[in-house]
C-alpha cells in the first residue's frame, strides 16, 4: 500500500489528575502536561510497524488542534512519522466535524488505511474512527489488536466484550487501535533533532469550507460523586467479619 | 413526545443484558414510546425476550442472513433507515453499541452522546469525561435525532413483565461487502459473566503469571463471584482481554468488588465507581485503591489469599 494516514490529537497527559474549574464553567487544564492521546500513539506505532515491513511507503500524521499541536506532530515526526498536517482551529471540534475535516484530509491525500486511536482520553468519545469511516462510505474495524494485510485486504483481530473477533476489510479503510496494538517506541534525541526538517503543513481549518459549530452543548460540567475512604482491617478475620456486618457473606 | 429506538445487542440468540438497562435509562425521559429493534439473521428468539421488557411497547426484528454477524458497516444503513419518525436512537455501551452507534449517528449528519449515565430531560444528559475525572451535562438540539450509547452501570435494568408487540421490520438499505466477519473467540468460562455478577474478584499486575492467577479463580469459585482484572495483568497475558475492568475495559458494578494486588489507577477506578461495597488487599499501604476502598487489609496477596479461602470454607 502506499500512503498511510495516522490521526494524533493533543491532549491532557494521561497522569495528569484534571479538576473541575469551580465555577462549573470547564476543566481546569491551564499549564497541564500535553500529550499525544496514547492510542493514538499506538496507531502511529502501528502504521510505523507496517512501513518498516515494507508494506507501505509514507506515513503521514494529522492533527486538528491549536498551533500548539504542532508539538505532538513534531513528537509523531520524531517516531518516524514522514511528514505531518495540522488543521489548525482555536476552538472545540466536535466528534462529527472532526470527522468532516479528516473527511477532507482523506480526499486530499488518498490514504489507503487510516488508523487512529479507539477513543482520545480527553472527551473520552471513541466515535471519530467510526464517524469518518461513514462519512468516507468504506469499512472499520475499531479496537484493533492485531492487524495483518494482504492483496488490499486488512484482516484485524478486535477486542470485544466476549472476546476476540476478526474481521475481514477491504481497503482502503478506517482502523482504531486498542491498547494491546503493540507498545509505542520511545523516541530517541537525535530523532528529535531530525524531525524538525521534516514537512509540516498548517491548514487554517477555515480553508476547508466546513462549518464549525457545536451541535451539542456542554452546558455544565461537575466534579464526580466520591467515594468516601472506609476501614481498614487488621487481618483476614476482621475482613470476613466486615464482610457479614455488610451481609456480604 | 419522544419516540426512543434502542438497538438490541445480542447473540442470535440471547439478549445482552445491557439491553434491559438501555431501556431502563429511555424510560427514564417522560412519556418515551419505546420500541427495540433486533437486527440478526433470524431473530424471533431474542424478539420474544426483548417483548417481554417492561416499557418496550413495540420490538421491530429485521432478518436478514446479512445479520447474522454483529458488523456495524452492515447494520447502521440499515438503522438509519429505520430511524426515520423517532426522536432518539439508543444503543448500549457495549462493544457493539461503541462500534455501531457513532456509524449510525454520522450516517444521520448528527453527533453522538457516549456514555449516557444520567438523564436529566429529553434532551440533557449527564456523562463521565477524562476517565470519570468530571460530569459534563450535555443538551442535544431538540431539532435533531439524539443517538446515544447508554453507559449500563448506571442504569438498573428494566423489569421483564412486559408483553409488547412483535414485527417484522422491512427495510431497504444497500448492504456493503466490503466488510466480512471471519470469527469469534469467546472465552469459555462457567463463571458468573464479569459484567452482570453480583460479586467481582480482580487480580492485578502483583499476581506475576498466570498460574498464579489461578489465586484469583479459586478465590471467585470460592464466592461464586466473576473474575475481573486490571490492565497490567492483561497486558501480562496472565488473563484474556475480556476481563479487563476500567476506562478502556468494562465499566461495571457488582454488589461486592474485591482487588486484589492492584493499585488503584484512575483508569481502573474509573471501571467500579458504581461497585456497593470495595475490598482493597494490598501490600502498600499508601497505595491509591485504598483511597476508594469500604474495606482494606494491607498484606502479601500470597498469604492473605489462600487464608481468605480457606475462611470461607
Ligand atoms: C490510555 C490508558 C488506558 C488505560 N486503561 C486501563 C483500564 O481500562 N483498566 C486498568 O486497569 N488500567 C488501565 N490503564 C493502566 C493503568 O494506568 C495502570 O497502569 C494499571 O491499572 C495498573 O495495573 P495494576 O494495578 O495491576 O499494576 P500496578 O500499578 O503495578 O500495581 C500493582 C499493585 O500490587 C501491589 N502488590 C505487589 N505485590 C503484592 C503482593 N505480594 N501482595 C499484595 N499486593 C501486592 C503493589 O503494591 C501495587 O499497588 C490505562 C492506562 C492508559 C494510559
Amino acid at each position: 500500500m502506499d500512503k498511510i494516514l495516522v490521526g494524533l490529537k493533543r491532549v491532557v497527559d494521561y497522569n495528569v489528575r484534571v479538576r473541575v474549574k469551580s465555577d462549573g464553567s470547564g476543566v481546569d487544564i491551564e499549564g497541564a502536561k500535553m500529550s499525544i492521546n496514547p492510542f493514538d500513539e499506538i496507531a502511529l506505532e502501528e502504521a510505523l510497524r507496517i512501513k518498516e515491513r515494507g508494506e507501505a511507503s509514507e506515513v503521514i500524521v494529522v492533527s486538528i488542534g491549536p498551533s500548539e499541536a504542532q508539538q505532538q506532530l513534531r513528537t509523531g515526526l520524531a517516531m518516524g512519522a514522514d511528514r505531518a498536517i495540522l488543521i489548525e482551529t482555536g476552538e472545540t471540534i466536535d466528534a462529527l466535524t472532526g470527522a468532516k475535516i479528516l473527511l477532507e484530509v482523506v480526499k486530499k491525500e488518498s490514504p489507503d488505511l487510516v488508523i487512529v486511536g479507539k477513543q482520545a482520553i480527553d472527551n473520552d468519545n471513541n466515535q471519530t474512527a467510526q464517524m469518518l469511516a461513514a462519512l468516507w462510505d468504506r469499512p472499520q474495524a475499531t479496537f484493533a489488536s492485531k492487524v495483518e494485510f494482504s492483496d488490499g485486504v486488512a484482516k484485524v483481530t478486535r477486542e470485544v466484550d466476549v472476546g476476540l473477533e476478526t474481521i475481514e476489510i477491504d481497503l482502503p479503510a478506517v482502523i482504531s487501535a486498542d491498547l494491546r496494538l503493540n507498545e509505542p517506541r520511545y523516541v530517541k534525541l537525535p530523532d528529535i533533532m531530525k524531525a524538525k526538517k521534516k514537512p509540516l503543513e498548517q491548514i487554517p481549518v477555515a480553508d476547508l469550507g466546513i462549518e464549525i459549530g457545536e451541535q451539542i452543548k456542554e452546558v455544565k460540567f461537575e466534579a464526580p460523586a466520591q467515594r468516601q475512604k472506609g476501614i481498614v482491617v487488621q487481618d483476614v478475620a476482621g475482613l470476613v467479619a466486615a464482610l457479614k456486618d455488610k451481609g456480604l457473606l | 413526545m419522544s419516540k426512543i429506538l434502542i438497538i438490541a445487542d445480542h447473540d442470535g440468540s440471547n439478549l445482552n443484558a445491557a439491553t434491559a438497562k438501555c431501556v431502563a435509562c429511555a424510560n427514564q425521559i417522560a412519556g418515551a414510546e419505546i420500541h427495540v429493534a433486533i437486527f440478526a439473521e433470524d431473530g424471533s428468539a431474542v424478539a420474544a425476550q426483548a417483548s417481554a421488557l417492561d416499557a418496550v411497547s413495540k420490538v421491530l426484528k429485521v432478518d436478514n442472513p446479512a445479520n447474522k454477524s454483529p458488523l456495524a458497516a452492515v447494520i447502521a444503513p440499515q438503522v438509519t433507515a429505520i430511524a426515520a419518525g423517532y426522536t432518539h436512537v439508543f444503543g448500549a455501551s457495549t462493544t457493539f453499541g461503541k462500534d455501531l452507534m457513532p456509524r449510525v449517528a454520522a450516517l444521520l449528519g448528527v453527533n453522538q452522546i457516549s456514555d449516557l449515565m444520567e438523564v436529566v430531560d429529553a434532551h440533557t444528559f449527564k456523562r463521565p469525561i477524562y476517565a470519570g475525572n468530571a460530569i459534563v451535562t450535555v443538551e442535544s438540539p431538540a431539532d435533531q435525532i439524539t443517538v446515544a450509547t447508554v453507559r449500563t452501570a448506571s442504569f438498573t435494568a428494566s423489569g421483564q413483565g412486559g408483553s409488547a408487540t412483535i414485527e417484522f421490520a422491512a427495510v431497504t438499505a444497500a448492504i456493503p461487502t466490503h466488510t466480512r466477519y471471519i470469527e469469534l473467540k469467546a472465552g469459555k468460562s462457567d463463571r458468573p459473566d464479569l459484567q452482570t455478577a453480583s460479586t467481582v474478584v480482580s487480580g492485578g499486575r502483583a499476581l506475576g503469571s498466570a498460574e498464579k492467577f489461578q489465586l484469583i479463580y479459586d478465590l471467585a469459585d470460592a464466592l461464586g463471584a466473576g473474575v475481573g482484572a486490571s490492565r497490567a495483568a492483561v497486558d501480562a497475558g496472565y488473563v484474556p482481554n475480556e476481563l479487563q475492568v476500567g476506562q478502556t475495559g468494562k465499566i461495571i458494578a457488582p454488589e461486592l468488588y474485591i482487588a486484589i494486588g492492584i493499585s488503584g489507577a484512575i483508569q481502573h477506578i474509573t471501571g467500579i465507581k458504581d461497585a456497593g461495597t470495595i475490598v482493597a488487599i494490598n501490600k502498600d499501604e499508601d497505595a491509591p485503591i485504598f483511597e476508594i476502598a469500604d474495606i482494606g487489609l494491607v498484606g502479601d496477596l500470597f498469604s492473605v489469599v489462600p487464608e481468605l479461602q480457606a475462611a470461607l470454607k
